[in-house]
């Protein structure tokens, strides 16, 4: 297991890049501590894909270093850096049975066969596959494979971290579940460092002890579940996780209160003052709908399950409003924001609040 | 739910009964009538039997044309297939390079048999062509007219010449059919190259080789216009086979009722290997 620093990383997929949008990933600085759970999560085309490859040396960063436990190896290939990475799509010897399968990293590292067999029998019980450790890979179902991609890695015991790049995508949902709370339990049990990339918020917030937002090539935010979705530090962050979600409304500041059209809404602190265009976010689990407060006209009522989410305008401003499944829309609807779930943000990156 | 029944639906498939009836059924039925029978021209027939059959497969000219297609099958199976998989693997997988290698292996199966032997019966001639005069002018006693080694030489080279690039874009296309995330996860359980190709290019590759050698096959076991073209057959007899043979004895003697029993029993080997493949490459499928 491996501390992971990624030192001032740039690359970019073109020859000779100059303009900041040459670049795939533009400045990535971040320590992946020994041990963590990573997601790595934002939408298609983010660079998430990148940083991955480079930290597993299918790609050499145009600039900067990556460090293991403090070791260059920016320029060590794939194989010296130990590293274990888990494909979209499950990736199977089809010719081999699921023994040679994973007994087939070893054997290329000339493992002794004894250790070879020890090793591959602990990893077939790890992932729950020893009852087939003769079957012919190539006809086991898509998130067995799966399984054995991740054996592939988990059986060599030195692996410096596991790299995931959208794993469960082809895998049905209820299976999801299953393989995602067994990595979580494999992650607790052996404490290996873990990088998951995915598009896909659930699963990151499920998986990672800590998520990493990327969006167009950088790193918008680094926090905890709870933290992304409190206090979203740029307003990508606040409309990517959530469902719906954040309400990122256009307002003028006066003090502690924000105008929104004609309308005044006390906020929390004040603002620290910054310059650009200033927007109150708000998740909708935090927008009141009752019969005090802003009115809004409802335009729609969407039942998602165990909430309803209740699209409205409010100042000519669409805005969702989560409600509970039970509640009912007022005849005279009109909305409050709980001051906790207020975030202020200036030129799309949040500012703090003063007293 | 009821399932509605309509027969009418066999009438569609009548135009491609009659086109086969007359293409494949009825010649095949005039060909079984020769066989059966002896004839001396205008449609006069005597009844033969099977002795046609007989004679053929009591005689050492069909046996030795027999083996000597066999070989020829053989050998070009075993230069070819490698080779192909081999060039494959060396093509580029993308850039300028892609188009201009394909059309390059494409050429020599646009070209015309019979041209194809001619290219080749120009090329070795030891006065006139450039393969042939200076091969010899290195001193080294080549002649396809006289010598059968030369001969079997001169026609395999043509051969592979002309067919690799079949077995090459058949391997191309499974080879770039492979997702990049394969060689990717090779070169993370640290593969060696041997590896790579064992384990993934090979059996990702398996289907097409199948087809390749069954085409490979049939096609070097039917061949005539290309050896016919560069030797007819010779010298003597050496480069003679079945199809070439086939030929002789219905045209050049014209024996129609030993040749006639000739064709079926040739159309039946053939049958019977395509048989085989089909079940070899239909079992491989259910295996899957």
């Amino acid at each position: 297991m491996a501390r992971i620093d990624v030192n001032h990383i740039r690359h970019s997929y073109l020859p000779n890049p100059k303009k900041d949008s040459d670049f795939a990933l533009k400045e990535v600085h971040h320590t992946f501590e020994d041990g963590g759970a990573y997601a790595l999560l934002g939408p298609s085309g983010c660079g998430k894909t990148t940083l991955l490859n480079i930290i597993s040396g299918l790609l050499h960063p145009s600039h900067g270093q990556l460090l293991f436990n403090g070791r260059n190896v920016t320029n060590l290939s794939t194989q010296e850096r130990n590293i274990a990475q888990v494909f979209q799509f499950p990736v199977i010897y089809d010719t081999m049975t699921v023994y040679d399968n994973l007994a087939f990293p070893l054997r290329n590292r000339r493992v002794p066969e004894a250790d070879v067999d020890r090793k591959v029998r602990e990893t077939l019980d790890m992932i729950d596959l020893a009852s087939m450790a003769n079957r012919k890979a190539r006809r086991l179902t898509a998130d067995q494979k799966q399984k054995i991609s991740l054996g592939r890695g988990l059986v060599r015991s030195d692996v410096n971290a596991i790299l995931f790049d959208e794993p469960l995508t082809v895998i049905d949902p209820h299976m999801k579940w299953v393989l995602r709370s067994q990595l979580k339990q494999l992650h607790r049990r052996f404490g290996y460092t873990m990088v998951y990339v995915t598009h896909d918020q659930t699963e990151a917030l499920t998986f990672a002890d800590r998520v990493v937002v990327m969006y167009d090539g950088e790193i918008v935010q680094i926090g905890t579940p709870a933290e992304l979705f409190e206090r979203p530090r740029h307003t990508f962050v606040g409309y990517f996780i959530g469902s719906p979600g954040m309400n990122v409304l256009p307002v003028a500041l006066e003090g502690r209160t924000a105008m929104l059209g004609s309308q005044r809404i006390e906020l929390p602190g004040a603002p620290k003052a910054e310059a650009g265009p200033v927007e109150l976010g708000i998740r909708p689990e935090y927008v009141r709908l009752g019969r005090e407060g802003m009115a809004v006209s409802v335009s729609k009522v969407e039942d998602v399950g165990r909430h309803k989410v209740v699209r409205a305008n409010l100042e000519g401003k669409e805005i969702a409003a989560v409600i509970g499944e039970d509640d009912e829309v007022p005849t005279e609807p009109r909305v409050r924001f709980d001051p906790a779930g207020i975030n202020i943000y200036a030129d799309s990156w949040r500012v703090e609040m003063g007293a | 739910m009821e399932k509605t029944w309509n027969n009418k639906a066999w009438f569609l498939v009548l135009p491609v009964l009659v086109l086969v009836a007359f293409s494949a059924v009825i010649p095949l039925m005039t060909v079984v009538n020769y066989s059966v029978q002896d004839t001396f021209g205008n449609n006069v027939f005597f009844w033969a039997g099977t002795e046609w059959f007989e004679e053929l497969l009591a005689s050492d000219r069909f046996w030795e044309a027999m083996v000597r297609n066999l070989i020829f099958s053989f050998i070009i199976l075993a230069i070819e297939v490698p080779l192909g998989i081999f060039i494959a693997l060396n093509m580029p997988k993308k850039g300028w390079g892609v188009p201009v290698c394909l059309v390059l292996m494409a050429l020599p199966l646009l070209i015309p048999w019979n041209v194809v032997g001619t290219i080749w019966q120009v090329f070795g001639r030891n006065d006139i062509g450039l393969l042939g005069y200076y091969v010899n002018a290195f001193g080294v006693d080549y002649n396809y007219v006289q010598d059968p080694i030369d001969a079997w030489v001169t026609v395999i080279i043509m051969d592979v010449w002309h067919w690799t690039s079949l077995v090459v874009l058949l391997c191309y296309a499974g080879l770039v059919s492979i997702p990049d995330a394969f060689y990717q996860a090779a070169k993370i359980d640290g593969a060696s190259r041997w590896a790579v190709f064992r384990y993934i290019q090979l059996p990702k590759m398996q289907r097409v080789l199948l087809i390749a050698v069954l085409l490979r096959f049939m096609d070097s076991f039917m061949i005539y216009t290309e050896p016919f073209v560069v030797t007819g057959g010779g010298p003597g007899n050496s480069t003679t086979f079945l199809s070439i043979d086939l030929v002789k004895m219905a045209l050049g003697q014209f024996d129609l009722g030993p040749a006639a029993a000739m064709s079926l029993v040739y159309f039946l080997i053939i049958l019977l290997l395509s048989w085989v493949f089909y079940t070899v490459m239909t079992n491989y499928d259910a295996e899957r």
